[in-house]
C-alpha cells in the first residue's frame, strides 16, 4: 500500500500547527508564572466558585440527560409513532445549531416574558438569569451525545432476552434493572461523559441565558473571556491551563469507557 | 405504558428541541416580512455573512484533506503510536473553544510568542481575518476524520491491494477505489463540519476583537445585535443559521438513507 509516508507526514505536521503547538503555548506560558501565583490564581475565590458552578451544572444536566435520553433511544427504538422520523432527526439539532443561536432563542424562550418563562415565573421559577438557566442550556447542548450512543446498541439487543426474562416470571421493572439496565449501561456511561465533558467546555448557549453575575452564574469559560478582556493574559491563561487539565482526563476517561463499552458488545 | 413513554420522551424533544427552534423562526418574522429582509440590507450584517463564508471556505476544505490523510494513514497501516494519534485528533472536540481562541492569542497577539516579530512585519492575525479562520480551523479540526476513520477501518485492504495488483498507481487506487468506498461518510463529515464552520462562537469571539463591518462572523453579529436589544435584527440573522441547521439535519438523513441502500 503506497502513501503511508506521505498521509502520516501530513497528518502529524496539521496536527501539530494547528493543534498541539498552540496547546504547548498555553502550557509554556503558565509555566513562566511560578507555581506559588499559578495556584494563586487558579484556586482564587471567584475561579473555585465558577468551578463549582460549571461541574455543578454539568453533571445536572448529563443526569437529566441520562434518565431522557435513555427514554428517548428506547421510545425511538422500540415503537412506532406519528412523527417518530422528525423526531429522530431533530435529536441532532444541537449538534448543528449554532451555539449562539440556542443561546438566545433558549434566553427568550426561559426569559421573564418567554413563553415557557413567563408560566415558569408564575409558579415561583427564575429560569433565566441564574443557575436554572445554566442547567437548561447545557441540557439542550448535551442530549443527543446520550441517545445516539444507546440507540446503537437498543438496536442490537435482542428482543428475546427480554421474554426470556419476562417468561421467567421477572416483571416489567425487573427486566429494566436486571437486563436492559447492564447492557445499555456502558455506551449511556459514555454518553454521560461525553456530555459533562461538552458542557465543561460550553461557552455560546449558555452565557446569553446565565446573568453571569462573578460568584453566582458566572462559568469558568466566561471567565477567562473576561480576564482576556481585562487585558489578565497571565490570570487567563492560568485559568485556562486548570481547564485543559480536566479535559485531558475526561478524555482518557472517555477512551477507556469506549473501550469497555466496545468490549461488552 | 407504552403511550406514557412516548408522550415523555415526545414532551422533553418538543421542550428542549422543537421550541427554542420555533422562537427563532416565530420572532425573526414578528414585524413582518419587511423588517426581516430590511436586516439584510444592513452592511455589517452583509460583511459578517461574508466573514463567515470565508471562514468556512478555508477551514473546510482544509480539514476535509487533513481528514483523508489522517483517516487513509490510520485506516490503511499498523504503526506504533496509532491510538495515541486518534486520541489527539479528538482532542478539539474536549477543548473548550474559548481556550483554543486563547491558544492563539497567547501565540500571535501583541503579548504573544510571535507577537514582537508580526507587529515589526506588520502582520495582523489576531483581532483580523486570519485569525478568525485558524480558530475555525481549530474547533472543526477532527469532524471529517472522525467520520472517516470508522469507515475505511471497516472497509480494509483488500479492493486497493486487487487495483493495485493489477497496474493501479496509489492516486488512481484512492480516487477510484477508496474514495467511493466512503463518499457518503466524507459528504457527512463535510457538512457537519461547515455547520460548525459557520456556527462557531466562543472560539472566534475571543480572537476577533468584535469590530462591526470587519471581524465579526454570524454569530458575533448576532450576540452584538442582541446586547443592543435589537432582538428582531438579532433573530432574523439566527433564522440563517438555524436554517443550515436544518439542511445539515437533511442532508444527514439523506446520507444515512443512501448508505443503508448501497450497504
Amino acid at each position: 500500500m503506497p502513501g503511508f509516508g506521505l498521509s502520516l507526514g501530513f497528518t502529524m505536521f496539521y496536527l501539530g500547527l494547528i493543534v498541539l503547538i498552540p496547546l504547548a503555548a498555553t502550557f509554556l506560558k503558565s509555566s513562566s508564572l511560578g507555581f506559588v501565583q499559578f495556584w494563586h490564581i487558579v484556586t482564587a475565590p471567584r475561579a473555585m466558585a465558577s468551578y463549582e458552578l460549571t461541574f455543578g451544572a454539568s453533571f445536572v444536566a448529563a443526569l437529566i440527560n441520562l434518565v431522557f435520553g435513555i427514554l428517548v433511544a428506547w421510545v425511538l427504538v422500540r415503537y412506532s409513532f406519528p412523527l417518530k422520523k422528525l423526531f429522530d432527526s431533530l435529536v441532532d439539532l444541537p449538534f448543528a445549531l449554532p451555539t449562539a443561536v440556542a443561546g438566545i432563542s433558549l434566553a427568550t424562550l426561559y426569559g421573564p416574558h418567554g413563553w415557557l418563562g413567563r408560566p415558569l415565573e408564575a409558579i415561583g421559577i427564575h429560569a433565566a438569569y441564574s443557575r436554572v438557566g445554566i442547567v437548561i442550556a447545557l441540557t439542550f447542548i448535551g442530549l443527543p451525545f446520550i441517545v445516539r450512543t444507546v440507540q446503537p446498541v437498543l438496536e442490537d439487543l435482542d428482543v428475546e432476552l427480554e421474554e426470556a426474562a419476562a417468561s421467567l416470571g421477572a416483571g416489567r421493572w425487573k427486566t429494566f434493572t436486571r437486563v436492559l439496565l447492564p447492557t445499555i449501561m456502558p455506551a449511556a456511561l459514555t454518553g454521560f461523559a461525553l456530555a459533562f465533558a461538552r458542557g465543561i467546555g460550553e461557552y455560546g448557549s449558555v452565557i446569553f441565558i446565565a446573568g453571569n453575575m462573578p460568584m453566582r452564574t458566572e462559568i469558568t469559560p466566561l471567565l477567562i473571556v473576561t480576564e482576556l478582556e481585562q487585558f489578565q493574559y497571565a490570570d487567563a491563561t492560568a485559568i485556562a491551563v486548570a481547564m485543559l487539565v480536566v479535559s485531558f482526563v475526561l478524555l482518557l476517561a472517555i477512551n477507556a469507557l469506549q473501550r469497555w463499552s466496545g468490549a461488552r458488545t | 405504558m407504552r403511550w406514557l413513554l412516548i408522550g415523555t420522551a415526545s414532551l422533553f424533544l418538543v421542550l428542549f428541541l422543537f421550541l427554542p427552534l420555533a422562537v427563532v423562526f416565530g420572532t425573526a418574522f414578528s414585524q413582518g416580512i419587511g423588517m426581516f429582509f430590511g436586516t439584510f440590507a444592513d452592511a455589517g450584517t452583509q460583511s459578517a455573512i461574508w466573514l463567515t463564508l470565508v471562514a468556512a471556505a478555508v477551514a473546510v476544505p482544509l480539514n476535509t484533506v487533513f481528514g483523508l490523510a489522517a483517516a487513509w494513514c490510520i485506516g490503511k497501516f499498523e504503526f506504533v503510536g496509532k491510538s495515541t494519534l486518534i486520541t489527539l485528533i479528538d482532542l478539539p472536540f474536549s477543548v473548550s473553544p474559548v481556550v483554543a481562541g486563547l491558544a492563539y492569542v497567547l501565540l500571535f497577539g501583541a503579548q504573544g510568542y510571535f507577537g514582537p516579530w508580526l507587529q515589526a512585519h506588520n502582520i495582523h492575525i489576531v483581532f483580523a481575518v486570519p485569525g478568525i479562520v485558524l480558530a475555525t480551523v481549530f474547533v472543526t479540526f477532527p469532524f471529517v476524520a472522525r467520520e472517516l476513520l470508522p469507515m475505511m477501518q471497516a472497509q480494509g485492504n483488500d479492493e486497493e491491494e486487487a487495483a493495485l495488483t493489477l497496474g493501479a498507481n496509489g492516486w488512481q487506487t484512492f480516487l477510484k477505489v477508496t474514495l467511493p468506498n466512503v463518499k457518503w461518510a466524507l459528504v457527512y463529515g463535510i457538512i457537519l463540519c461547515n455547520a460548525r464552520a459557520m456556527g462557531e462562537f466562543g472560539a472566534v469571539q475571543v480572537v476577533s476583537g468584535r469590530i462591526e463591518g470587519l471581524t465579526n462572523t454570524m454569530p458575533l453579529q448576532i450576540e452584538m445585535l442582541y446586547s443592543d436589544y435589537r432582538f428582531v435584527a438579532a433573530y432574523t440573522v439566527a433564522t440563517l443559521l438555524a436554517m443550515l441547521a436544518l439542511v445539515t439535519l437533511v442532508v444527514k438523513s439523506i446520507v444515512e438513507w443512501r448508505s443503508g441502500e448501497t450497504a
